[in-house]
C-alpha cells in the first residue's frame, strides 16, 4: 500500500527558512514559531545548522500540524530562501504547488524556473535599505521583515506578534520600534502584492493549552536541578553544551543561598571528557549527586572510567546527547548510534544502565530518575538523548514537580548504622539484590574502605584469588538483574489480537506514531512499543514473545537496538525487521512507512 | 618490605598525639614493594606527618593512579579512605571528591609515569584549579611495574639497567609547576626523612595544591651506576636550598633563628612554616628567581631540594567557586530543589 502525500491544508503545512548562520535569524524564526503556538496550533521547530559560527548555510523548519504530528515532515510547502548560496537546492526542495519566497532585490527569475511552484518575490534588502540606516540593522531587519511577510501570507495573529515583540524588547525600546517597523513593512508589501492568505494558512485552535515550547537540553538541566545535583563537570561538546549552559543559568538563579550568597553547587569545566567523568565519580564517591553531559566522542573517551565506575560501584549520571558518528562525524546532525557503545562501554565484562527519553518532557523526568537509579544501583547511568531532542524546539506538556519527592540515595549507611555493625564490609551483599551498602568517606571511623579498580573481594581488599574475584563479578551480574525491575516500563499500545508491531526508541517516537496512523488509514494495524531503558524489562520480553513480526525502528545504520534485543532477550532474530534512518536528519514518518512497505513487498515476492 | 605482618600491639611507651593515637594507628597493610624501595620510606614519612598533625585517619582520603607508587595508599592509614583510580587520572577524581566535600584531608600519591606521562594533562589542570590537596610524586625516573622503561623524568644521558641511554629531555616537575602557577612546590629525597616529614606537614596545611616531588630510587630497575635517580647519585647531588620547620597553631616559635635567615609563613589554619635558608640568596616567594635558581644549579649537576616556592594568598577551587562550607551532599534537599511553584514560573516564559 502506498501513502499519497497530502497537499498542505490549513494548520497542516511545513515552512522552511534558508539563511546564513550568524545573521540573527534565530529570533525571527522563534517569533514565527511562538506566534503559531500562541494561536493554539501544535508546532515544532527543527534547526539544521552547520558546525560553524558565521557565514555557512543554516535552515530552520517549522511544522504546523493540527493533528499534532510533530516529527520532521520531510516536505516544504513554503520556503523562505534568504541565502543565495543555497537558492538552487532550496528551489528544488519545494513540494509541487508550494511556494518559494526570496529577496528579489537581485532578481533571479532565470534560476527560479519551476512551473509547478509559486515564486514570491519580495525586495527585502531594498525595502530595508530605504528604511534603515545602519548596516548591521539592515541585515537583522531583513530577517525580521520576512516574519511580517509570512504573517500576511499565513494569516498570523498580528496582536500576538506585537505582544511577542514587546516581551522580547521590553528593555530596549529603540529595538522594539525598529522591529515593529520591519514587520509592518513586510506585512504591507505582502498584502499589496500577493493574494493573502495562501490556500493553506494558520487558523486559531485550542490545542497548545498546558503545553510549553522547550528543548531537551534545557529540560535535562532542569531535571538535574530538581534532582538535587550539586556537582556538574563537563567538557564543551556539540550538541550537549547547552545542557550545562542551562544548568549553570538555573543554578545562578535558584541555587544561590539567599542568606549567605553561597553557591549550593559546583560546576567545573574539565580539561577533557576523561577529567569530567573522573570528577563525577569523585564527587559521587563523596555522596554528591553529580553528572556530566557529553556526546559520542566524549563517551569514547570516558570508556575507561565508565568501567571503573561499574566495577567500583560508584554512582554517576552521564547524558549522551547523540550526534552523527563515527569519529567526529557530523557534530550538528542527529543519530542514535551510541547504543552499543554505551550499553557495554569499557573493557572487560561491563554493562551499563541506560535511559532513552523520547522528547524534552521525558528528558526532564528521566534525568531525575537517572540519579535515583545511579544511587540505588551504585553504578553509572547514561541518559541517551540526541541532537533532535536536545537542541530542537519541541512542544510538550507542562512539566510537573511533586513537592513530596525525596531522592533515593540508595543504601548509604549513616554513622549510627556503621557504629552498630560488628564490621563494615564495602562489597558484601547482605540481602540478595546484588547491591552492597556503601557509606560516605569521613562518616565514621569504622566505615573506612578502599576503592580500587583492581581485583577486590567482597570485603574490598585486593585480591588475585580466582573464587574471590568471581564472586564479585557474579554479584555485579545479579545487580544488573535487579536493575531490570527498576527500569521504567515501555510505552505500549497493544491490541492483543494483532501479531505485528513496531518496537522503537527515543526520538523515533513521533515519526513512528505518525507512520502508524498513516498505515492504519490504509488498513494495516500495527502495535506499538517504545523501550525507555536498558536492561530491558519483562514487558519488552513479553512484547517480543507475543508478536510474529516486529519492525525495529531506530536512527543508526547497524540496527543497534535490534542487536541489543538479540543479545539480551530470548527473541528469534528472524522476526525482528530493521527499519533504519541514519542520514543525520531527524527521522520521518515516510521512512518508517517505506520500511514497512518494503518488508511487505519482500514477503509478497517470496 | 617485610614478610611478617607486625602484630597490632603498640609499645606502651610509644608517643601519643592529641587524638591519643600512636604512629602505629597510621599504619596500613603490609607493603608488597621491593625491599629497599624509596616509596616505603615516603609511606613512613606520611604516617609520621599525619600522626604529628593528629589527623583523624577516617577524615583522610588517600588517592592514587596506577603504578608502584600508586599502590602505596594501601600501605598507610588503613582506617582512612583509599581511592586507587585509573592510570594518570587521580587529579580529576580528587577534584570531584574535593568539590563535593572540602572537609577531608586529601593526599594524592603518584609516580613520575602517572604524573608526567599519562597524567600530565590532569595534573597541570589540578594545579590551575589550585585544588586543596597534597600531591606527592614518588619520582624514580623509571617504570617499575612494567620492568624498567624510561619515564618522562629520566635525565638525558641517564643509563637504563639494560644499558640503553636516555636521549629525550626530562619534564622537571618543579620547573613545570613554577611555570603553571602552582602555589606550593617542594622537592625532597625519600632518604631524607628529616626534610620530608615537615614538608608533608606543611603541604597538608597549605590551602591549595601542594606538590612534593620526592626522588625515590627504584632499587630494582634504576639504582645502578649511570642512573641519575639512584640512592648514591641523589645523596651526592642533592643540595638543600631551604629548610621548612612546621609550627602547629597556638604553639610559639621556640627555635632560635639568626636574623635574616628565618622566614615565617602564616598558614590558613593558624599554623606557621618557618623557612630556614641554607642559601641566603634564595627567596621562595619569588617565582622568577626560583626558576632561575633551580635551573642554574641543575646545570651545575645539583638537585635543589626543600620548599622551593610558596604562595599562601591564592584562592583555592572552593573560594573561586564560592561554595558553602561542609559537604554538598549534606545540604538539605529543600535547599537544592526549587519546587513546583518555581517550575511553573520558569515555564510561564516558555509559551
Amino acid at each position: 500500500m502506498s501513502i499519497v502525500s497530502k497537499r498542505p491544508q490549513d494548520n497542516d503545512f511545513t515552512l522552511k527558512i534558508g539563511n546564513v548562520n550568524g545573521t540573527g535569524s534565530a529570533s525571527a524564526n522563534s517569533m514565527l514559531m511562538k506566534s503559531l503556538f500562541r494561536m493554539g496550533i501544535p508546532v515544532c521547530g527543527k534547526n539544521y545548522f552547520p558546525s560553524n559560527i558565521q557565514g555557512l548555510p543554516t535552515w530552520y523548519e517549522i511544522r504546523v500540524s493540527a493533528e499534532g504530528h510533530l516529527a520532521r515532515s520531510g516536505r516544504v510547502d513554503l520556503m523562505v530562501a534568504m541565502n543565495a548560496e543555497t537558492y538552487r537546492k532550496d528551489h528544488a526542495d519545494v513540494a509541487p504547488a508550494g511556494y518559494l519566497l526570496y529577496d528579489s532585490t537581485w532578481p533571479r527569475s532565470q534560476l527560479f524556473n519551476r512551473t509547478d511552484i509559486h515564486i514570491l518575490a519580495v525586495p527585502l534588502s531594498r525595502i530595508c535599505n530605504e528604511n534603515f540606516n545602519n548596516a548591521r540593522s539592515r541585515i537583522l531587519m531583513k530577517n525580521i521583515m520576512y516574519v511580517g511577510v509570512l504573517a500576511a501570507l499565513l494569516d498570523l495573529d498580528m496582536n500576538i506578534i506585537k505582544q511577542l515583540l514587546n516581551e522580547q524588547f521590553a528593555a530596549k525600546a529603540s529595538l522594539l520600534d525598529a522591529n515593529q517597523k520591519a514587520i509592518d513593512l513586510g506585512f504591507a508589501y505582502a498584502k499589496e502584492n500577493f493574494s493573502c492568505p495562501l490556500p493553506f494558512r494558520a487558523r486559531t485552535l485550542d490545542k497548545t493549552r498546558d503545553h510549553i515550547m522547550i528543548d531537551g537540553n534545557t529540560t535535562a538541566a532542569l531535571g538535574c536541578l530538581y534532582a538535587g545535583a550539586t556537582v556538574g563537570a563537563w567538557y564543551p561538546i556539540t550538541p550537549s553544551t547547552s545542557l550545562m549552559d542551562a544548568f549553570k543559568k538555573f543554578c545562578d538563579k535558584y541555587r544561590k543561598d539567599p542568606e549567605t550568597g553561597k553557591a549550593n553547587y559546583c560546576i567545573i569545566q574539565a580539561e577533557d571528557e576523561l577529567g569530567a567523568i573522573g570528577m563525577v565519580l569523585g564527587a559521587s564517591w563523596n555522596g554528591a549527586r553529580s553528572f556530566t553531559p557529553t556526546s559520542g566522542p566524549g563517551i569514547s573517551l570516558m570508556n575507561e572510567f565508565l568501567g571503573y565506575g561499574y566495577f567500583t560501584e560508584i554512582p554517576a549520571v552521564v547524558f549522551d546527547v547523540q550526534r552523527c558518528g563515527p569519529s567526529t562525524g557530523m557534530p550538528t546532525r542527529t543519530q542514535q548510534a551510541d547504543l552499543m557503545a554505551c550499553a557495554y562501554a569499557s573493557h572487560g565484562d561491563t554493562r551499563h544502565v541506560l535511559l532513552f527519553p523520547a522528547n524534552p518532557e521525558e528528558a526532564f523526568y528521566q534525568a531525575v530518575q537517572a540519579f535515583d537509579l545511579a544511587e540505588r544501583l551504585q553504578t553509572p547511568v547514561i541518559v541517551l538523548t540526541d541532537l533532535d531532542i536536545g537542541m530542537n524546539d519541541w512542544m510538550c506538556r507542562d512539566l510537573k514537580w511533586d513537592d513530596s519527592y525525596q531522592p533515593d540515595r540508595g543504601k548509604v549507611l549513616t554513622a549510627e548504622q556503621i557504629a552498630a555493625l560488628p564490621k563494615f564490609n564495602r562489597y558484601t551483599d547482605t540481602d540478595g539484590d546484588g547491591i552492597a551498602a556503601r557509606t560516605l568517606p569521613g562518616t565514621h571511623p569504622k566505615g573506612a574502605f578502599f576503592t580500587r579498580g583492581s581485583g577486590h573481594n567482597m570485603y574490598g581488599a585486593y585480591t588475585e584469588d580466582a573464587a574471590e574475584y568471581q564472586a564479585v563479578v557474579d554479584r555485579l551480574r545479579r545487580k544488573f538483574d535487579t536493575a531490570k525491575e527498576l527500569m521504567p516500563t515501555a510505552e505500549a499500545d497493544i491490541d492483543p489480537k494483532c501479531r505485528s508491531g513496531f518496537l522503537t526508541i527515543g526520538s523515533c517516537d513521533n515519526a513512528v506514531k505518525e507512520a502508524r496512523a498513516q498505515l492504519a488509514e490504509s488498513g494495516l494495524r500495527l502495535n506499538y512499543l517504545r523501550v525507555k531503558g536498558f536492561p530491558f524489562g519483562k514487558d519488552v520480553q513479553d512484547y517480543l514473545d507475543s508478536h510474529d513480526r516486529i519492525y525495529v525502528v531506530e536512527q543508526n545504520r547497524d540496527a543497534q537496538l535490534r542487536s541489543l534485543l538479540m543479545l539480551e532477550t530470548r527473541v528469534d532474530p528472524n522476526k525482528l525487521v530493521p527499519v533504519l534512518h541514519y542520514d543525520g536528519l531527524p527521522i520521518l514518518a515516510r521512512s518508517v512507512v517505506d520500511g514497512v512497505n518494503q518488508d511487505l513487498a519482500r514477503g509478497k515476492a517470496a | 618490605m617485610s614478610f611478617i605482618t607486625k602484630p597490632k600491639v603498640a609499645h606502651p611507651q610509644l608517643p601519643r598525639n592529641e587524638l591519643n593515637l600512636t604512629v602505629r594507628d597510621y599504619e596500613g597493610a603490609m607493603s608488597t614493594l621491593c625491599a629497599g624501595c624509596g616509596h616505603d620510606s615516603i609511606t613512613g614519612a606520611i604516617m609520621q606527618a599525619a600522626f604529628e598533625l593528629a589527623i583523624p585517619p577516617y577524615r583522610m582520603a588517600k588517592l592514587s593512579g596506577i603504578g608502584c607508587s600508586s599502590k602505596t595508599p594501601a600501605y598507610f592509614a588503613s582506617a582512612s579512605h583509599g581511592f586507587n583510580t585509573v592510570h594518570g587520572r587521580m587529579p580529576s577524581v580528587a577534584t570531584g571528591a574535593n568539590a563535593a566535600n572540602p572537609d577531608l584531608y586529601y593526599i594524592g600519591v603518584s609516580g613520575d609515569g602517572d604524573t608526567l606521562s599519562i597524567g600530565l594533562g590532569q595534573f597541570l589542570h589540578a594545579v590551575r584549579r589550585n585544588l586543596n590537596m597534597l600531591y606527592l610524586i614518588e619520582n624514580n625516573g623509571v617504570y617499575g611495574l612494567t620492568k624498567g622503561q624510561f619515564s618522562a623524568s629520566a635525565d638525558v644521558g641517564s643509563r637504563a639497567k639494560k644499558g640503553e641511554t636516555n636521549q629525550q629531555p626530562p619534564i622537571d616537575p618543579a620547573l613545570t609547576l613554577l611555570a603553571t602557577g602552582a602555589t606550593f612546590i617542594a622537592r625532597s629525597f625519600s632518604g631524607d626523612r628529616e626534610q620530608l616529614v615537615p614538608l608533608i606537614k606543611a603541604g597538608l596545611t597549605h590551602r591549595g595544591f601542594a606538590v612534593i616531588d620526592v626522588i625515590s630510587p627504584c632499587v630494582t630497575f634504576n639504582d645502578h651506576e649511570g642512573s641519575t635517580k639512584s640512592y648514591e647519585f641523589t645523596r651526592k647531588h642533592a643540595m638543600t636550598a631551604i629548610y621548612a620547620d612546621f609550627v602547629p597553631p597556638a604553639r610559639e616559635i621556640r627555635a632560635q633563628y639568626a636574623a635574616g635567615e628565618a622566614m615565617p609563613v602564616q598558614m590558613h589554619d593558624g599554623s606557621q612554616i618557618v623557612l630556614r635558608k641554607a642559601d641566603g640568596a634564595y627567596d621562595p616567594t619569588d617565582r622568577v628567581a626560583a626558576f632561575e635558581y633551580i635551573q642554574t644549579h641543575q646545570k651545575a649537576g645539583e638537585i635543589v631540594t626543600g620548599l622551593l616556592y610558596i604562595d599562601e594568598t591564592k584562592p583555592d577551587m572552593h573560594e573561586l567557586a564560592n561554595t558553602p562550607p561542609g559537604p554538598l551532599a549534606s545540604l538539605p534537599f529543600a535547599k537544592v530543589c526549587p519546587g513546583n511553584k518555581t517550575l511553573a514560573s520558569i515555564q510561564s516564559r516558555l509559551r
